[in-house]
């Protein structure tokens, strides 16, 4: 999988729950590809890797360590998601301010400087609350495919509340609203809206500049977007692909540090 | 396996086997954290012996000192006048209460939603892991937060607690409070040692911590130097050490080393490369062996230059005015100094914020870090003011709050890597 003379450069973003790959050559994406974390997540970066001849790969995501030990590529660098992101964000859009990523296990609010650089970012503590995780184990208590889950949760016919945010205490909550006979769509409903006011307080925490770029596998959700949109009065920018902008952005890393002769950096605990 | 310390160890009532568990993993993560380090000065060597002997050598003096009469008196607060304790022919030590140790122990008694410092040395006390509370005649104390001040309500079950009144405000009655807590402390430690504290007690006992004080001043002014002269974790040992080892062998010590430290300033060598981003850490202590943060940072691509903290500058900024010479006015010389300490515990404590933004600026750093305790409401309440002050001053901040566990290092990884980045 690994070839001097490629000019490809690999960016994959190893998350909790999916591993993105993207390909880049000359700055363009030649190529894309995408799959579940597993137990397994080296094997999983191997088969993504397989067909592929790549130069350099810049790992992202919490598992981007393991590129570097276990990937056996000469040339592995890393990156943090914040740094991917904001890299990725500002190739799509390049005057995006604030951008939210909502992945399977954590949330990220990165502010960036008028010229892209990071200026603050927050992210979610230890805890999966609000994230991916969190909807994809709702959907499965509510018996909605996730993919349908935010368009189900748009037919409800009232708002109301949930007060918890934790995963496990949510579905208490969500188990004894149903049992009181509430529509299971208006709980759908309730469960986004806890999402997003959670979300909402950490973007006001970094401070929200537009345009606002939404990433991750989250912004798939419509429901999730348009209750963004209506809690921060504003469109929100949403890529065609927002799971895949971490992965770009590594990869957009790599190819700037390939064009201008550098070596995968070394770190200083390296 | 036998060591020459068991014998001491089972007359303090330690449970042995535990402690040599602990003992071992302290070493492990000891070697793990310290001795991989590069370019380490040779003066660090006393600092890895006196913590390979922290439970060993250094409790052996403490039962040499008590076998000639001399009383032990345990800290947890850089608020306790250890020069009384000294005036008096007292050992003063500081308690660690960095490690995980008992939690579960200490949780049957404490809430869950305890710091972690809290629940460390009421689970050292519980689980008979601490030789230094075991030899301790006296544990002072104190109120700096409520944590703290109803933990030693249910410790005084176990430990032989004396409690010192801090006040929360800086005014004139409160000057008073804090006179008179230090006159009751000098009474306690009358009684407890046997000893009358006397002016010319006093005087030497002033002058041992400021000297003490003044050799760390000389080590921070050292390694504020561009390039780093030594890592910020060895700092932190060294901070960390000066509240158990005997002060006089610590004072000349730590001197050698920064004369060592001076040559290498002189000759402009750094232990990182150059342009590595300067970090300064700031907020709650980091007491032994609670070195997790600062491995992090500096295993992150960036280097510690300056501890605002108990365990760092907020411990050594201010000396006691030397000047006195009568018992009263050493004593209001006490009182003031200590006053002067800009614990979060204070309100309005203005003067940590300026003193935060001073030493970001004189120590060139690229960003601060500031570090809560989960659950420590002082620090993590502060620390918004902390951001603001240092956002208007055009200093990067990054809010951390974590305990001693290791199961949030991936998260704390990865922010602070993003961190360093952002600051690069």
């Amino acid at each position: 999988m690994t070839s001097p003379g490629s000019h490809l450069v690999a960016g994959l973003d190893i998350g909790s729950r999916s591993i993105e790959l993207v390909l880049l050559e000359e700055g363009q994406v030649v190529h894309w590809d995408l799959l579940p974390t597993t137990y397994d997540p080296v094997k999983q970066c191997q088969s993504l890797l397989a067909r592929v001849q790549v130069r350099r790969v810049v790992a992202t995501g919490y598992g981007r360590r393991l590129a570097v030990e276990y990937l056996g590529h000469p040339e592995v660098q890393t990156i943090t998601e914040i740094q991917a992101y904001a890299l990725g964000a500002r190739h799509l859009a390049p005057e995006v301010r604030t951008i939210l990523d909502i992945g399977g296990q954590d949330t990220k609010a990165i502010l960036l400087t008028p010229e892209g650089k990071v200026a603050k970012f927050e992210m979610n503590d230890r805890c999966a609350a609000g994230t991916g995780k969190f909807l994809e184990f709702m959907a499965v208590a509510l018996q909605i495919p996730l993919t349908e889950f935010g368009a189900f949760a748009l037919t409800a016919d009232r708002r109301i509340t949930l007060s918890s945010m934790c995963t496990v205490f949510a579905e208490s909550e969500a188990t004894s609203l149903m049992a009181r006979g509430e529509k299971p769509a208006n709980i759908a409903l309730g469960l986004h809206l806890a999402i997003v006011s959670r979300t909402v307080a950490m973007l006001r925490r970094v401070g929200v500049v537009s345009p606002l770029l939404f990433a991750g596998g989250v912004a798939h959700n419509v429901a999730v977007r348009l209750l963004l949109e209506e809690a921060l009065g504003e469109k929100v920018l949403v890529p065609e692909q927002p799971d895949l902008v971490g992965a770009l952005g590594a990869a957009l890393y790599g190819w700037r540090h390939l064009r201008e002769g550098n070596g995968p950096r070394q770190r200083a605990d390296q | 396996m036998p060591t020459p310390y068991d014998e001491m160890w089972e007359k303090l009532n330690l449970d042995l086997d535990a402690h040599e568990q602990l003992l071992q993993v302290l070493g492990k993560f000891y070697g793990d954290i310290y001795l991989s380090q590069e370019g380490r000065l040779k003066g660090m060597e006393y600092l890895d012996f006196v913590l390979s002997e922290v439970h060993g050598l250094r409790i052996k003096e403490l039962q040499e000192a008590k076998a000639q009469g001399r009383r032990v008196i345990g800290t947890f607060c850089v608020f306790v006048p250890e020069e009384l304790i000294l005036a008096a022919d007292g050992v003063c030590v500081g308690l660690c209460a960095g490690a995980e140790i008992g939690k579960e122990a200490a949780e049957k008694i404490l809430p869950r939603n305890t710091c972690a410092l809290i629940k460390s040395f009421v689970g050292f006390k519980l689980s008979r892991l601490c030789p230094f509370i075991e030899s301790c005649d006296l544990v002072v104390g104190e109120t700096t937060c409520d944590g703290k001040k109803k933990a030693y309500e249910i410790f005084a079950d176990y430990a032989p607690v004396y409690v010192m009144e801090i006040p929360q405000m800086k005014q004139a009655c409160d000057r008073e409070l804090w006179r008179a807590e230090i006159l009751r402390f000098k009474n306690k430690v009358e009684e407890i040692t046997g000893r009358t504290i006397t002016a010319d007690k006093l005087k030497e006992a002033i002058r041992l911590v400021n000297a003490r004080r003044r050799v760390l001043q000389r080590l921070n002014e050292l390694r504020a130097a561009i390039p780093t002269p030594i890592s910020g974790r060895d700092v932190l040992l060294i901070n960390q050490v000066s509240f158990y080892d005997d002060p006089v062998r610590f004072t000349a010590r730590i001197g050698e080393l920064c004369d060592e430290l001076e040559k290498r300033v002189q000759a402009g060598e750094g232990i990182v490369p150059a342009g590595t981003p300067r970090l300064m850490l700031s907020g709650c202590p980091m007491a032994v062996p609670n070195w997790k943060l600062p491995y992090i940072i500096e295993s992150s691509g960036a280097v510690i230059v300056g501890e605002e903290s108990c365990i760092g500058t907020r411990n050594i900024r201010d000396l006691v005015d030397e000047s006195g010479q009568s018992l009263e006015e050493m004593l209001d010389a006490l009182v003031d100094r200590y006053l002067r300490i800009d614990c979060a515990c204070f309100t309005p404590n203005v003067e940590r914020l300026e003193h935060i933004v001073q030493m970001a600026r004189d120590l060139q750093v690229n960003g601060v870090i500031h570090f809560a305790l989960n659950f420590c409401q002082p620090y993590a309440m502060e620390a918004f003011k902390v951001s603001r002050a240092l956002e208007k001053a055009g200093i990067p901040m990054l809010a951390l709050e974590t305990d001693y566990s290791m199961e949030d290092v991936e998260q704390l990884k990865t922010r602070v890597e993003a961190f360093v980045e952002m600051v690069r």
